[in-house]
């Protein structure tokens, strides 16, 4: 049952196609090395404007690494694991689950260890020795 | 024996993994909700860091500082081009896998055993660099005080370049004497680990150089470790100084916070261990595809689970990389 499989070799909302999986694979490998080095690059350079500028408490520079990280996450969840193939059900099961508990977690922790910075820095007890 | 082997024994069972709901086999599917549990503890983990980070956020050391070396290339400032090629390391090892599991699809079998070598290869390399990646974080660099708050002092010269301890700390004037039963005691043992420079030496070494500053934990609104000026520097390590922290372990890290050292412990630790197995899992497939074991079983099945796990190996590896050592 496995090989009578048909895999959809159309990625970026169909813009983009592929004539063969083996070829879809290293297009996607391409996207993900070029994806990579930018964020290396931007690592290193790390300008000025997006590391001054903040969105919703966060360097832009850190929302630029966060999302283009999602976008990898993506790719390599859609075609190196075949989720473009799966049913809609067993997709949704995995994704909505995953993605709603991580930010759930992700916001509440945050938001906490906001607070407990806010303590420490105005509160009674002083870490200055 | 043959049949074990051949066959997986689920063929039209209901119950034993014989029906395919969600047109997806039982092995396959129970190795998705293992991935969805296993994402879940690697977020608890990467979500707990970032809670840590934001207590201490004006406090927590700059990842670009920390892991600047690159094996061969002594002195030389090279932050993250290590990490950058592990992630490629993994990358193309997942790559690799995606096309063994593509062979397998066509019942080729000499290309899965060579698109598998090469994926357990590059599983290899991401490890032996994640051990040199640890014990270039665990031996150190510059050396640093802490204060008796738990504070991380460095020392930078007046033109702002980091200054290793060993360079400037005065010769030992004493003869260190080890901790024995007889002479101390009985309840307490030798410290854990020695650094090579003695605390009083350092401050000797730093009275006598006045070229000298020190750099506190907290940071200026830049984002940039706050350095004292000459004055504030002497107060700062005479009075607060405790003792010199060389390197890394799991109390004291001298590139700051100790939460930074324990939580890099414990996630890319736990990633290796995951890597690790990857390995294992892949080098027993590999086994199995050499000898044959799925072009008789009729699929390749096997390689693509072991795949979906190699791959979300590489998933996790994104997610760290971003908040370990770019964020």
């Amino acid at each position: 049952m496995a090989h009578d499989q048909a895999h959809k070799l159309a990625i970026f909302r169909g813009t983009l196609k592929f004539k063969s999986n083996v070829s879809k694979i290293w297009g996607v490998f391409v996207i993900l090395s070029i994806v990579t080095t930018v964020e290396v690059a931007l690592g290193i350079i790390r300008p000025a404007f997006l590391v001054e500028h903040h969105f919703l408490a966060l360097k832009l520079l850190n929302w630029i690494f966060i999302l283009l990280t999602l976008f990898k996450a993506y790719y390599i969840t859609w075609d190196f694991m075949h989720m473009r193939d799966e049913t809609t059900g067993l997709r949704r099961a995995v994704i909505w689950t995953t993605l709603f508990l991580i930010s759930y977690l992700v916001v509440l922790l945050l938001i906490e260890g906001d607070y407990i910075y806010e303590v420490y820095k105005v509160g009674f007890i002083k870490f200055n020795f | 024996m043959e049949a074990t082997v051949v066959k997986t024994g689920t063929e039209g069972k209901t119950w034993g993994g014989g029906n395919y709901p969600l047109k997806a086999s039982y092995g396959k599917m129970m190795m998705w909700f293992f991935i969805v549990s296993d994402a879940l503890t690697f977020s608890g983990f990467l979500a707990a860091y970032g809670m840590s980070r934001f207590k201490f956020v004006d406090a927590w050391p700059i990842p670009d500082e920390v892991f600047t070396h690159f094996p061969f290339l002594h002195g030389v400032n090279a932050p993250m081009y290590y990490v950058a090629f592990m992630t490629f390391v993994l990358i193309f090892s997942s790559v690799t896998m995606v096309l063994a599991v593509d062979a397998g699809h066509k019942m080729k079998q000499n290309k899965v055993i060579f698109y598998l070598f090469l994926t357990i290869i590059g599983g290899l390399i991401f490890l032996g660099s994640q051990a040199w990646e640890w014990a270039t974080f665990i031996k150190g660099d510059y050396g640093a005080i802490e204060t008796k708050g738990g504070q991380i002092v460095q020392f930078l010269d007046k033109g702002g370049e980091r200054v290793a301890l060993r360079d400037f700390a005065a010769l030992a004037t004493t003869e260190r004497t080890e901790q024995t039963e007889e002479s101390g005691i009985w309840f307490k043992n030798e410290s854990e680990y020695y650094p090579s420079v003695s605390f009083e030496q350092v401050k000797a070494g730093f009275l006598a150089n006045d070229n000298l500053l020190v750099r506190i934990q907290h940071k200026d609104e830049h984002g940039h470790h706050i350095i004292l000026n000459r004055e504030e520097s002497i107060a700062k390590v005479v009075n607060d100084g405790k003792m010199v922290v060389e390197g890394a372990n799991l109390r004291n890290n001298e590139y700051g916070h100790p939460l930074f050292a324990d939580f890099f412990f414990f996630i890319t630790g736990f990633h290796g261990f995951h890597v690790f197995t990857g390995v294992l899992l892949n080098c027993i497939v590999f086994f199995n595809v050499i000898i044959g074991t799925y072009q008789r079983r009729g699929h390749y099945e096997m390689v693509e689970k072991v795949g979906l796990y190699w791959h979300f190996v590489d998933l996790v590896w994104v997610f760290v990389f971003t908040f370990f050592y770019l964020v």
